[in-house]
């Protein structure tokens, strides 16, 4: 047992959190919240500099041969700091469901350019319903002499408008198996319409209309896709909850120094029980999240049995999520209902995340069905 | 980072398991709410047996009969007594007393008291609480003393736990009562014949027995003093680290609840399986979340104490959190079985021994080593460094 961070991960963390205080202040979220594409290109190609893009992904495809571990270390800084990319959705999910599923010209002709940040690319998975579970997917890839036709529509396709291709989850023609199919966005036959949603996260509706897909663009074997698709998705929920860790830790931060500077009835709010009492129990919650989400990536990286662990990860980061958006607004009290006031920053990015990857309805689910129930 | 034991420290587990399993049998497993004399001599006879393996006192160091490993070995052992249901016995030697003459104790008192403790042959109870100094410890008020070469000890201790098959008692008393309160206390170990001592039986709602213990002009030699007069309070406070850990409580918690699982997968409940209610999975699931969080806390607390560092905030927030898991369970266990809740493990009908009655009397215990609000206040203050 050894819970401690490596040096070089201690200095990951630092040097992100540095780069990311002067590099992403609030004041550069808010204006992303009004920009088209929800990001900064400026920034994106920094990011991709410093080698956060490819950070998990192997040398010879460009990434820096980091572990899971790195990228929750990364992760958690991402969300302290409200960083608003592509980055989980593109260099994350779709890398890592290309590495796991991809076959060699794949895997060299997509990743590095993920890597390098010059390919964004994006998971068209859920529709209408909202539903993450992969057995709902109802669009269908259907052969062609050439290839495959895809056709289905798409919902909460995150970056849609900013994607260059989609990885669209389609059923294997008439059987249930699960085809990954890359299709490319600037075509006649996939329609991108943008979904207004909280704090004008860019996420939309994609609509597939018998897009052609040449062979070499299905991701492993047609109709073989579900395990490496679980996987990924599963590495990537757990990026997703080192990020609201993260961002807990920050906003519980943010609430011990409000209450130590904040003086009412003549003395600083912090000498109160029930702050002080609201504040341990966040910091609880956040030990607790921080703790399952680390020991899960531990078991993944060391190849042992882990989806209940991870689903168990995702339901408590949703739990700190929530409490830290309940403990942020009720200590800063009224100024934090104001728009000016950073916290509904937070809090906004907090529900988000909790519907991202599967909401803890989905992952308590999957939880009980793990325990034989 | 790598939350997997050493190899070293798996064959230990496995080894330690196996052999509670064959020294185990299921009328001597302590299921909550049921104690007894004979498993309370059954739980004796098998730490001795633990002791003749090395294994009671595993992360003691070798000089004082230890194994000279950390505190990842003593919690592997103590997680294995708490799942396997084993009676636990000499906590407060092992955990308390032992460590406080390891560290204060004179060469005599480290010859004279260690090795019973590293044998599994005495048992300690702790006089610590008072009627009026619960919380608020460093304010209480029984008085030690000085008498030529002795003490003289007058005052009274509340929830005297395992005082029926105590050899001694650990305690603290005030030697200078005008000094400021946590500098006027001294800490004590005291044969608990000694003539002056009596007790009144206190039963817990759990069906174990402590007292009320009075002292009564009790005289003392004054090599039963442990370390510095009028330091007891600071060496008491920096002698808790086994205390902290709280492996087997969680492993009590977890085999009941482990068990509570299987029972629900298999009952059946108007012709289908419990466990198909969309309600009951949803509290199990989430029961789980809790578990596995709680049993992750306890590791890193043991972890960090192997490292030589000083986990405060991180073992209050580990029981704090236990303690409140151990109360969700109890409750949606007892909200699942609704009328089979009602039976008490003497009924050959209640489910799973009637351990989810037993352990929802235990979960009441809501202030072992602490109250909630003291955690809190712990995590708060030292953990972030808010005011006072
Ligand atoms: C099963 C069991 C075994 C025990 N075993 C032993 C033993 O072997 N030896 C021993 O010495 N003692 C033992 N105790 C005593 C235990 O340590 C005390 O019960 C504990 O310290 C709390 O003290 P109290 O019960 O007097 O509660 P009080 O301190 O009177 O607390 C009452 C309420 O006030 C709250 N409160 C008090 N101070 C504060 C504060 N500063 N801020 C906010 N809220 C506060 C508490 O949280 C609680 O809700 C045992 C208790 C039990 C139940």
């Amino acid at each position: 047992m050894d819970l401690a961070l490596t040096q070089g991960q201690e200095m990951l963390r630092r040097s992100a959190r540095e780069f990311l205080e002067a590099e992403c202040p609030t004041t550069l979220v808010r204006e992303l919240e009004v920009s088209d594409i929800g990001y900064s290109s400026e920034l994106w190609g920094r990011m991709a500099g410093l080698g956060w893009l490819g950070l998990a992904l192997p040398v010879e495809h460009g990434g820096e041969g980091g572990n899971l571990i790195d990228q929750l270390v990364l992760a958690e800084e991402v969300g302290r700091a409200l960083l608003p990319s592509p980055l989980l959705t593109s260099s994350i999910l779709c890398g890592q469901l290309i590495l796991k599923a991809g076959n060699s010209s794949q895997l060299s002709g997509f990743l590095p350019n993920l890597a390098q940040g010059k390919t964004i690319m994006s998971l068209a998975l859920s529709e209408a319903s909202g539903d993450f579970n992969p057995g709902q997917v109802s669009a269908v890839a259907s052969p062609r002499d050439d290839g495959y036709a895809v056709s289905g529509a798409k919902t909460f396709v995150p970056y849609a408008v900013s994607a260059d291709f989609f990885i669209c989850v389609a059923r294997n023609g008439d059987s249930q198996g699960l085809t990954l199919a890359i299709i490319e966005a600037n075509s006649p036959r996939v329609t991108v319409t943008p979904l207004k949603s909280i704090a004008n996260f860019s996420q939309a509706q994609v609509e597939f209309r018998d897009a052609t897909v040449p062979r070499e663009n299905i991701l492993g074997v047609a109709g073989s896709g579900g395990k490496s698709l679980l996987q990924a998705l599963e590495w990537a929920t757990l990026v997703q909850c080192g990020e609201m860790v993260g961002r807990a830790q920050k906003i519980l931060e943010m609430v011990v120094d409000y209450s130590k500077s904040r003086i009412q009835f003549g003395r600083p709010i912090g000498t109160f029980q029930a702050i002080q009492h609201q504040c341990a129990d966040l910091r609880v919650a956040v030990d607790v999240a921080q703790t399952l989400t680390y020991r899960a990536a531990c078991s993944l990286i060391e190849g042992l049995p882990c989806s209940e662990e991870i689903a168990i990860a995702k339901a408590a980061a949703d739990e700190v999520s929530r409490l830290s958006t309940v403990t942020g607004h009720g200590i800063y009290a009224g100024i934090s209902y104001t728009v000016e006031h950073d916290m509904q920053l937070y809090s906004a990015r907090n529900k988000l995340a909790e519907a991202n990857l599967g909401n803890t309805v989905y992952h308590i689910d999957r939880i009980a069905r793990l325990m034989g129930l | 980072m790598r939350f997997q034991f050493t190899q070293e420290q798996q064959r230990f587990r496995e080894e330690v398991s196996a052999f509670l399993r064959q020294e185990m049998s299921p009328e001597y497993e302590t299921v909550y709410g049921t104690f007894s004399e004979e498993k309370y001599w059954f739980g004796r006879a098998l730490a001795r047996k633990l002791a003749d393996r090395g294994w009671l006192t595993i992360g003691w160091p070798r000089e004082y009969g230890g194994g000279g490993k950390t505190f990842l070995e003593q919690s592997i052992l103590d997680e294995q007594i708490g799942y396997q249901r084993v009676q636990r016995v000499g906590i407060t030697g092992l955990n308390f007393a032992g460590p406080a003459i390891i560290k204060f104790g004179t060469e005599e008192q480290k010859k004279r008291y260690l090795p019973p403790i590293a044998r599994g042959d005495v048992e300690y109870c702790q006089g610590f609480t008072e009627p009026n100094a619960g919380s608020d410890l460093a304010s209480l008020q029984m008085r030690a003393e000085r008498d030529g070469d002795d003490y003289v000890l007058n005052g009274s201790k509340m929830f005297t736990s395992y005082y029926a098959h105590a050899d001694y008692i650990y305690l603290l008393a005030r030697t200078d009562p005008d000094a400021p309160k946590h500098r006027g206390i001294s800490l004590f170990i005291v044969e608990m014949n000694a003539p002056g001592i009596s007790t009144r039986p206190l039963p817990y709602i759990n069906g174990e027995v402590a007292a009320q213990t009075f002292f009564d002009s009790v005289r003392i030699p004054r090599s039963s003093l442990v370390g510095e007069e009028n330091q007891g309070w600071y060496h008491a406070m920096t002698t808790l680290d086994y205390e902290r850990v709280g492996l087997e409580r969680y492993a009590r918690v977890r085999r009941t609840f482990d068990d509570f699982v299987n029972f629900c997968r298999d009952a059946a409940s108007n012709g289908k399986s419990l466990g198909h209610s969309p309600l009951v999975r949803h509290k199990l699931a989430e029961l789980k979340v809790g578990m596995e969080g709680w049993g992750l806390l306890c590791w890193k607390v043991a972890w960090m104490q192997s490292q030589g560092e000083v986990p405060n905030a991180e073992a209050s927030i580990a029981f704090l959190y236990g303690t409140q898991q151990r109360l969700r369970f109890a409750q949606a266990a007892m909200e699942i079985l609704g009328q089979r809740g009602t039976l008490t493990p003497e009924s050959e009908l209640a489910p799973i021994q009637g351990a989810i009655e037993g352990v929802s009397r235990e979960s009441l215990h809501l202030h072992g080593a602490g109250t909630l609000e003291i955690h809190r206040n712990i995590i708060a203050q030292r953990g972030l460094g808010l005011p006072r």
